[in-house]
């Protein structure tokens, strides 16, 4: 059987709308650099290195090839990995099966995006079937407008409800020096803002950002030598259902309930809101803040508001979610559900900053990208 | 450290012009794979697939086969490069404990593509893209360093060429066996000295699956005539530009290629057959080199010599190679799927006699920059 991982190194960029400074190239050392450091560890001590991104946004073919001065990669085992929005986790997952396999034992995944070189949307949009889907469903906007407004009409989730979540992470990215949004906001600033696609506001939205993120994963033996105390892996689960947007469930979301579901069965936990202490949750959209709840088994089908309204969620409440801002605050679309991962293993790593939950011994991580597609991270202080 | 077996393989007959969409490659060969191995779409765990949004021409274009895959409702990834790179994953997946059986698929509709435009897109964009660099003119520069270091003739990578296309002939999926000469390739158009058209392999449609299983998933769903071990592999990387490297020395290769021998405790000596990445003909003989098969340098008169030729000391490329049928992210599966049947005696009129190990080398990035490197056995 495989071998038990921890992640013992985390480093992510100065996140920005436009980060001119510097080529994707220099992102990628920005991250790789400062996870080392966290690490305290060289680059020699890194056995192999697993990239992603989307190809389409900086129309580099080969980014594996392309980045190899910034990941430091030059004679060392790389190979790229893209899902879309959930690259980020699917680099950590790739680093994570590489480490537990048994062939390397200590691995770099490296996640990041250059959105300020992209036409983000219009390169999304070719997601979609060209024949049957690509018109309707141009862009990431329109399908969660989709979602929520049904959720709302079927359970009364209303559009502040969604506001309260915007204003929770926006919030929370004030303590966060990495955050590409840095900004106080009140439920009635993102009530307030541009109407995007009803119910979807500008606040409610992430941006688009330029960044990088790296995370060290280390086998056990390892990982006990490099970090005082690592944030070891519990569970690493995908789960991914249709191709067409046209097939999809879209009050519930199907893969994210059977994700956490396996996830939770594998990390031995019944009863999620008791039992983890901090959540790095890819939520590209407040809305879904609402929404996925239910799918996360946090609360029963429909009662996401409720939960949200208790203020559980907030940085004083019992489960808080995205201390960091989360993706309303930071998006480089593939290094963004690295993040989730990084700074999960942060705050259990005890080194989250001002951001710190305190006491944090098991830690949820997600990415969301696709046409549905849930990825779910359970981290532990203790060894799984 | 537990093994793992390819326990079924599957792949569409390749050719330019494929009607059917690459969805539909992807359903015939993990159809084919599941099929080969005798079970079902139940038994597979897991997913590994293989594709490109830039050949594709859709973003996120692994979503677009996820049914076709066997995916629905299961752990899939995506690995963009070559299908030895998503192998490579599909084996550590099994190797973590996580996974019993995992499937691997690749796809390619190149003639839905733009070769020139999308391997462009590889280069750097400030420099080299510029310069107009693709696939076949910077190989025609690593051809030519080739040339300077070794003294290697354009009518010795012919025969390569020669060679490949030859053994096409008792390969009933590739796309162009022929029986050429020398004199054929030397007066084919000129792309990019020194490649010729008949030095360059073509532009092709088409999918490959293989099923891997851990040993303990391995006996109980298979016979042990339809397994096939992954003894050895590995995989390493080069710098970048083109510049920062001596494009004729294969010290990647070397790298990758002493991992998987030293993995599978084999030598050089110990392998029965070979397939390697002839995307050109001169990459034959230069990854020869690098393998271990010959001297550095001497690449080019091994095959004058017949060397690897299908009666030879050691056969290389009996599939009749990428130069013969060359889907890009598809093409090492295709190897790999080529030494399976290699040396499960299934090779037909193709069959290298008492083959019981086996090599195969996928590369990638521009002129072989990084490489993966397999070695098979009973």
């Amino acid at each position: 059987m495989g071998k038990r991982v921890g992640i013992v190194g985390v480093g992510q960029t100065h996140h920005a709308s436009h980060r001119l400074d510097a080529s994707g190239v220099e992102l990628i050392a920005e991250a790789v650099t400062r996870a080392l450091d966290d690490a305290q560890i060289t680059l020699d001590d890194i056995d192999a290195i697993v990239i992603g991104n989307m190809d389409h946004f900086e129309n580099i073919n080969y980014v594996d090839m392309w980045a190899t001065d910034g990941l430091g990669s030059k004679m060392k085992p790389v190979f790229k990995v893209t899902t879309g929005g959930t690259t980020g986790t699917t680099v950590g997952a790739a680093a994570y099966y590489s480490a537990a396999s048994g062939l390397f034992d200590v691995v770099m995944g490296v996640g990041w995006e250059k959105n300020s070189e992209s036409d983000t949307q219009a390169a999304i949009a070719t997601c979609a079937n060209p024949v049957l889907e690509r018109d309707p469903f141009a862009g990431a906007i329109g399908p969660l407008a989709t979602e929520y407004s049904m959720y709302m009409k079927a359970y009364g989730a209303t559009e502040e409800d969604a506001a309260i979540c915007a204003a929770r992470d926006r919030n929370n990215a004030l303590n966060n020096p990495y955050a590409h949004n840095r900004m106080h906001v009140t439920v009635e600033d993102v009530l307030n803002s541009p109407m995007l696609s009803y119910p979807v506001k500008f606040l409610d939205m992430c941006p688009r950002s330029d960044g990088a993120c790296a995370v060290i994963f280390a086998s056990e033996e390892r990982a006990k030598k490099i970090a005082p105390q690592p944030a070891w892996i519990h569970a690493s689960v995908v789960r991914h259902d249709y191709t067409h947007f046209g097939d999809l469930e879209w009050q519930w979301m199907p893969t994210l309930e059977r994700a956490t579901l396996q996830a939770y069965k594998i990390a031995g936990i019944t009863n999620p809101v008791k039992e983890l202490d901090v959540c790095e949750l890819y939520m590209p959209c407040a809305t879904t803040a609402v929404k996925w709840l239910d799918s996360l088994w946090f609360c029963d089908r429909g009662m996401g508001p409720k939960l949200v309204r208790s203020g559980a969620t907030h940085m004083d409440g019992i489960l808080p979610i995205n201390p960091s801002g989360g993706v309303v605050a930071t998006n480089p679309i593939g290094a963004t559900a690295l993040i989730r991962v990084g700074e999960a293993a942060w705050q259990i790593m005890g080194r989250a900053g001002d951001r710190q939950v305190p006491g944090v011994k098991k830690a949820l991580a997600t990415g969301f990208g696709g046409c549905s597609w849930s990825d779910v991270f359970v981290l532990g202080s203790d060894l799984p | 450290m537990e093994r793992v077996a390819v326990i079924g393989v599957g792949q569409t007959k390749i050719q330019s012009g494929k009607r059917e969409t690459f969805h539909e490659l992807v359903w015939e060969a993990a159809t084919k794979a599941l099929a080969d191995a005798g079970i079902t779409v139940k038994e597979i765990d897991n997913v590994v697939s293989v594709s490109s949004d830039f050949w594709d021409g859709r973003t996120i274009s692994c979503m677009a086969i996820s049914d076709t895959s066997g995916g629905f409702n299961k752990d899939i990834t995506t690995v963009e490069g070559d299908g030895t790179f998503g192998a490579l994953y599909g084996m550590m997946r099994i190797l973590s404990g996580s996974f019993g059986t995992t499937m691997v698929v690749a796809h390619h509709k190149g003639s839905e593509s733009s070769m020139n435009g999308i391997t462009n897109t590889s280069f750097d964009p400030l420099v080299e893209r510029k310069l107009g660099l693709d696939a076949v003119s910077s190989s025609a520069l690593q051809a030519c360093r080739y040339q300077t270091v070794t003294g290697g003739t354009e009518q010795q990578f012919a025969m390569v060429s020669v060679k490949n296309h030859g053994n096409a002939m008792r390969n009933p999926m590739a796309q162009i066996p022929m029986e050429i000469t020398v004199d054929d390739v030397m007066n084919s158009p000129m792309l990019a000295t020194p490649l010729k058209k008949l030095d360059c392999s073509p532009v092709g449609d088409g999918a490959a699956a293989v099923v891997l299983a851990a040993e303990r998933s391995a006996k109980k769903l298979t016979t042990n005539k339809k397994r096939v071990w992954l003894n050895g592999v590995g995989h390493c990387s080069d710098a970048f530009r083109l510049g920062d490297r001596d494009l004729a020395d294969t010290k990647a290769l070397k790298a990758a290629a002493k991992k998987a021998y030293a993995m599978a405790g084999v030598t050089p000596a110990d392998i029965d057959v070979a397939e390697v990445y002839d995307a050109f003909s001169y990459m034959e003989p230069m990854w020869l080199e690098g393998l271990g098969f010959c001297e550095d340098g001497m690449g080019p008169e091994m095959e004058e010599r017949g060397t690897f030729d299908f009666n030879g000391k050691l056969p290389v490329n009996p599939s009749g190679g990428r130069l013969s049928a060359n889907p890009v992210q598809v093409a090492g599966l295709l190897e790999m799927i080529e030494c399976v049947l290699q040396i499960r005696g299934e090779a037909g009129r193709r069959q290298v006699k008492g083959a019981q190990t086996a090599l195969v080398q996928g590369i990638n990035g521009m002129c072989g920059q990084a490489h993966c490197v397999w070695i098979l056995g009973k």
